[in-house]
């Protein structure tokens, strides 16, 4: 059989893809589908987990302020997170973009390196920062004048957007390092021949063209930060709870499964709401870049 | 091309400082010869690393996330290998919604998949198990091992492989003898970020792990929920020059740009 042949042939594609096809159903549908019924099951401390169908973790969720104030915290540590990543990580896109090759590769495994470290001794070396009242970060900070007092970082919101940030990082650096790519570097210079000064070429120049970099980076680092566990158990702590280690605690210490399938189902609901929109309104407001 | 400013620099040193300083710190700690969390001021001492010996716990945990992310990358790149060639090569119906389905994993979050994940395998029976941590993880580093995969045989030069059909090879020898060769540094990279995926894997895993089958990172997670002492310290240390040992490879071989940009996705 030629190679052109087995172009038309229409069963091949489907023969090739069949064992992943058949894997992605039998392991990651099913469970994922047993999971929302789950959330329908009722659960007793004494009789587990009963097969019936009922709204009471539903309901449980939709009634109890816990569930709307951890849900807040998630989405409120999530948004911080994506706007510190956005503030810092553009613009170190834009100055690593601009070095010399040798450094810029260097530099550049120096960022996204991080990224395939384990997150667990990434949010342990954070732990280590903080340490307590008198931790080298607010040594540090008291010394350069910029805090009079320490700032609680450990088992607090603000601590948890810091360590979060960090983990996040790379994914806002190398998007907007993407975005980066695409830019022509001769647009800069034009700019600056037709007497347009620094400020003016980032704002009107470069900006425009970067925000979509900026926007899908945002997008990951916002849904990865609102459903991430290591960093908010370690840093949070046992009381500061978001969504991810509340559903933990649901499975593995309450053993009350149903809600926590519950929990997880929003979280996930949410989410794929929330990037599928924000993903088509980019979309459509930067078709240009796009195409 | 304009330079960087003095202003730009000074943002990226410090940048940069605190990119690297939450790793830094673990290293450093790691070494301290005290008996308690500090930096090491006077002299350095391997007694910590020497204290991992004393418990068996971690150096089984290591072994198991060494087995698990070996097994489950090479289990996904059987499954992806073909997967890839069928969506670089043919347009088909339901070839995109083929793609988007095998990348979900990395859409989907990991808390959700465990806790799906936990439910299926205790009702099948094998809550705990090896075999469903194995299963598990195959996919969840799957669309790692397609990404890179695809991206190899997207880029590949066809007239070789038309070249040795002319010549009479055909099915498997073709495959063997001049399509997996010219594929094989995508393969091989995506082994790799498939294994380094697997190994750090906590929140998945963290839902599946008995003991007995606990990886390292569940353990390590596990032993700070009760206390941090210089011992996770050395055994983060570990971790980290075991990982940075596979980046500097990767990239050498690869491009760790391109690893983890993924380039060339679904071919869109």
């Amino acid at each position: 059989m030629s190679a052109a042949a087995e172009e038309r042939n229409a069963r091949a594609p489907w023969a090739l893809t069949a064992p992943a096809l058949m894997l992605f159903v039998g392991v990651l549908l099913i469970p994922l589908a047993m999971t929302v019924m789950l959330s329908f099951h009722d659960w007793g401390q004494y009789k587990g987990i009963e097969p019936v169908f009922i709204l009471k973790n539903w309901k449980e969720i939709a009634t109890d302020p816990y569930y709307a104030e951890m849900f807040w915290r998630t989405f409120r540590i999530a948004i911080l997170t994506t706007l510190l990543t956005a503030l810092l990580g553009a613009p170190e896109a834009y100055i690593l973009n601009r070095m010399s090759g040798r450094w810029k590769s260097f530099f550049l495994l120096v960022i996204l390196g991080p990224l395939l470290i384990s997150v667990v001794a990434r949010t342990l070396g954070w732990a280590l920062l903080f340490g307590g009242n008198n931790g080298l970060v607010n040594k540090l900070l008291m010394s350069a004048g910029v805090i009079r007092f320490p700032i609680p970082f450990m088992f607090t919101e603000t601590g948890m957007v810091v360590a979060l940030a960090h983990v996040m990082m790379p994914f806002m650096v190398l998007s907007v390092w993407a975005a980066l790519q695409r830019l022509d570097p001769q647009i800069e210079n034009a700019a600056m021949s037709l007497g347009a000064g620094p400020i003016t070429i980032i704002r009107r120049i470069i900006m425009p063209q970067i925000m979509p970099g900026v926007l899908s980076g945002a997008i990951i680092v916002f849904s990865l930060s609102a459903s991430a566990f290591a960093t908010p158990a370690i840093i949070g702590g046992r009381r500061l709870k978001v969504a991810a280690t509340l559903a933990y605690d649901e499975f593995l210490n309450t053993l009350n499964w149903p809600l926590g399938a519950a929990v997880a189902t929003l979280l996930l609901v949410a989410l794929v709401l929330i990037v599928v929109g924000s993903n088509a309104l980019i979309e459509r407001r930067y078709a240009e870049v796009f195409r | 091309m304009r330079r960087n400013g003095p202003l730009a620099l000074i943002f990226h040193t410090i940048f940069v400082i605190v990119m690297v300083a939450p790793i830094l710190v673990v290293c450093l700690v790691a070494f301290t010869p005290e008996g308690f969390l500090s930096l090491p001021t006077n002299g350095f001492s391997l007694r910590w690393f020497r204290a991992i010996g004393n418990y068996p716990e971690f150096i089984h945990a290591f072994w198991v996330s060494l087995g698990l992310g070996a097994l489950s990358s090479f289990v996904a790149l059987l499954f992806a290998v073909p997967a890839a060639l069928a969506i670089a090569r043919y347009r088909f119906r339901g070839r995109d919604a083929l793609a988007a389905l095998f990348l979900s994993p990395l859409m989907i979050p990991h808390v959700v998949l465990g806790i799906a994940f936990l439910r299926f395998f205790t009702s099948a029976g094998l809550g705990g198990s090896f075999a469903a941590l194995i299963i598990a993880h195959v996919i969840i580093v799957f669309p790692f091992a397609l990404r890179l995969t695809l991206a190899a045989a997207t880029g590949m030069d066809r007239t070789v492989e038309m070249a040795a059909v002319s010549l009479g090879a055909g099915g498997w020898t073709l495959f063997r003898r001049v399509t997996l060769p010219l594929i094989l540094p995508g393969v091989i990279s995506g082994w790799a970020l498939a294994f380094i995926q697997s190994f750090d894997d906590l929140t998945m895993t963290v839902f599946l792990a008995a003991p007995g089958t606990e990886t390292l990172p569940v353990r390590m997670f596990l032993y700070i929920q009760d206390n941090i002492d210089p011992l996770v310290t050395s055994v983060s240390a570990c971790v980290i020059a075991i990982t940075m040992t596979a980046l500097i490879l990767l990239d050498r071989f690869y491009g760790l740009d391109r690893v983890l940009a993924g380039k060339g996705d679904t071919g869109r």
